[in-house]
């Protein structure tokens, strides 16, 4: 018989850190238990899992963490639901499932010798760090171009993974614009919302693509921005979110049209999302 | 050729000893699908079950699977078990059902294992309908209340007897050992004749209501479509082809089972983010989405129409809505261009 893919494996959460300010969001590092596990987990950027919290349910979630970071996957998760405040409030050491990956990926393959500008709000930042952290990896950061990271949130201590992006701050592979929605104490860099920045910047079309992640509002002023700067709607790329139970395209909820968010996506181009009704 | 009922029943009997056989009997509240070990528990003169058999395949509440906590530590165990099952007793539209189910269950990159290790240890026997409900429509859905598609073994009943008709491999592999087939009559012939021409009388007509709907996702006739509708989700369970459902925990202490049930998108809570948002929180959104689901996006990922005419739905609304009027009202809608 084939795998069944309704069995999760078991990792074990070896950190569980707060990773905002607002203490709503925390990051979730999981252990593989062993090497058969681990390499039956082959997994891209963009790529989602579903966690069990024994005992509490089953939710999805992006992978924040990149294939070149063996041994481990990571998870920030807002403190939303059921299974999210399990999580929050889960001891160092105690095991979870895992299922998956699911779903498809950023189209890394068509990335290759283009110019990317990653653009991310709040914490819609997961896969967006993932698909950063691939680039960058000095196997792959010859594949691409120029990396353009624009990343807001509405104050600094929101802003997720604040060390490495002090690091890519003086990374030369990588142009990083960080800003937050209002001044605050001891911020010195932009302010101002990401449709704003990303006009300010206004990062070259040119054999470039995009990829957006954030709140429904942050897409919706930022795609017009997008368009203005001559992006063709099939190098803007987004991933989406939906209610999942399967994760296998078979339980019926998180369709758009015909196209289920779980197996289907949950990345697409806004060229598809075009074509699909906008239910979402 | 054809085996009396008498014999039949005498081989029936005799393969209850190596199978779960599951039959319709009679219930206070009609006609349902339960195990069985004689013939003589079958109920012969029925329309149909209310509930479709369905349950068998992808049972209304199952376990997937089981865990134990100890401490940090968590040991899980699949929960899939299987008997060898004969059904017994399907009806052309419950066996097509299967065929659409079977679509759903493995898509492109998955195939569920719950479903299939149950549909490929079931051995299906089909009986064409004599008696057609008003409610029926298969004959307007591709096919008819004698058709064999989904079954492994067609029956037609010809009163004392049965017309056999072995479809696929395991259904050969089951009958191979039938004692007592005899040659069919000039009146049988005539019989089987009339039966298999027979036509349910209710039509709808869906030669172009997919791409209709193609066109008709902002359209005003869902606005009012929709208003009588309680959102019971009576329909979807009583649906041969509905598969959506639900996963969730069931927990006593360090025991866990994780269970999946039967669910619906005609409640608001089915596609409700935990987020607070909702892509489908109206009534007019769900309808919408039961009915391109069944006539537009299923057509263009499966090739087919998810619904088969059993008239279920019609029974079984507390309000009476219709599936067959919506369907007519799609053919009458007029598009607006935008």
């Amino acid at each position: 018989m084939e795998l069944n893919p309704y069995m999760p494996i078991t990792m074990k959460l070896v950190k569980n850190l707060v990773e905002t300010e607002d203490r709503n969001i925390n990051t979730f590092t999981l252990q593989f238990l062993n090497k058969q596990d681990e390499d039956n987990f082959k997994y891209m950027p963009g790529q989602f899992a579903e966690i069990s919290a024994f005992g509490h349910g089953e939710a999805p979630f992006g992978i924040a963490t990149s294939p070149t970071e063996p041994g481990i996957l990571k998870f920030s998760v807002a403190k939303v639901g059921c299974v999210s405040n399990a999580l929050h409030l889960m001891e160092e050491g105690t095991m979870v499932g895992v299922r998956g990956p699911l779903g498809n990926y950023y189209p890394l393959e068509e990335f290759k010798g283009k110019n990317v500008v990653i653009i991310g709000g709040g914490f819609a930042f997961t896969t967006l760090r993932s698909l950063a952290v691939y680039m960058l990896d000095e196997k792959h950061r010859g594949d691409y171009g120029d990396i353009t990271v624009i990343y807001g949130a509405r104050n600094p201590g929101l802003l997720l993974y604040k060390e490495e992006l002090a690091a890519w701050e003086t990374n030369p592979n990588i142009n990083l614009v960080t800003t937050i929605d209002r001044p605050a104490e001891g911020w010195n860099k932009r302010v101002g919302f990401i449709p704003t920045v990303t006009e300010e910047i206004a990062p070259s079309s040119v054999n470039t693509y995009a990829v957006v992640c954030g709140p429904p509002a942050m897409i919706k002023y930022t795609l017009p921005v997008l368009e203005k700067l001559n992006f063709p709607p099939e190098r803007i790329i987004t991933s989406l979110e939906m209610r999942m139970k399967c994760g296998l395209g078979i339980c019926g909820r998180c369709n758009i049209g015909t196209e289920y968010v779980c197996k289907d996506g949950p990345v697409f181009s806004m060229a598809q999302l075009k074509e699909l009704p906008s239910e979402y | 050729m054809k085996i009396s009922k008498e014999k039949f029943g005498q081989s029936f009997d005799a393969l209850a000893a190596e199978y779960q056989i599951i039959a319709p009997v009679s219930e206070a509240e009609g006609v349902n699908y339960e195990a069985v070990k004689n013939f003589s528990e079958v109920k012969q003169d029925y329309l149909n079950s209310k509930l479709p058999p369905k349950s068998f395949f992808f049972p209304q509440h199952e376990k997937l699977l089981s865990y134990k906590k100890e401490g940090k530590d968590v040991t899980v165990k699949n929960e899939l078990k299987v008997k060898k099952t004969i059904l017994f007793g399907v009806r052309p539209c419950d066996a097509k059902g299967f065929l659409l189910l079977d679509t759903v269950f493995k898509n492109d990159q998955y195939t569920d294992p719950y479903y299939f290790e149950r549909r490929d240890n079931t051995v299906v026997i089909g009986v064409a309908c004599n008696k057609i409900a008003p409610t029926c429509f298969c004959s307007s859905m591709g096919f008819s209340p004698a058709s064999s598609a989904g079954s492994d073994v067609f029956l037609i009943d010809l009163g004392d007897a049965y017309q056999v008709e072995v479809i696929s491999e395991k259904g050969k592999a089951l009958f191979a050992g039938l004692a007592g087939l005899e040659e069919l009559s000039t009146e049988d012939h005539a019989r089987v004749d009339t039966i298999k021409s027979a036509q349910t009388t209710s039509k709808v007509d869906v030669s172009t209501i997919t791409s209709k709907l193609d066109k008709m996702f902002d359209n005003s006739y869902w606005d009012t479509l929709q208003e009588k509708c309680i959102g019971c989700n009576a329909c979807t369970f009583a649906c041969p082809s509905c598969h959506c459902f639900d996963i969730s925990e069931e927990v006593r202490k360090n025991d866990g089972t994780r269970v999946r049930t039967w669910d619906g998108c005609m409640a608001p809570l089915f596609t409700l983010h935990a987020s607070g948002h909702n892509p489908r929180d109206k009534k007019k959104t769900r309808w919408r989405q039961r009915m391109m689901h069944k006539f537009n996006y299923f057509v263009h990922n499966s090739g087919d129409i998810s619904c088969v005419g059993c008239g279920r739905c019609i029974k079984s609304c507390p309000v009476n809505m219709d599936i067959r009027q919506v369907i007519d009202g799609v053919n009458k809608a007029e598009l607006v261009v935008n």
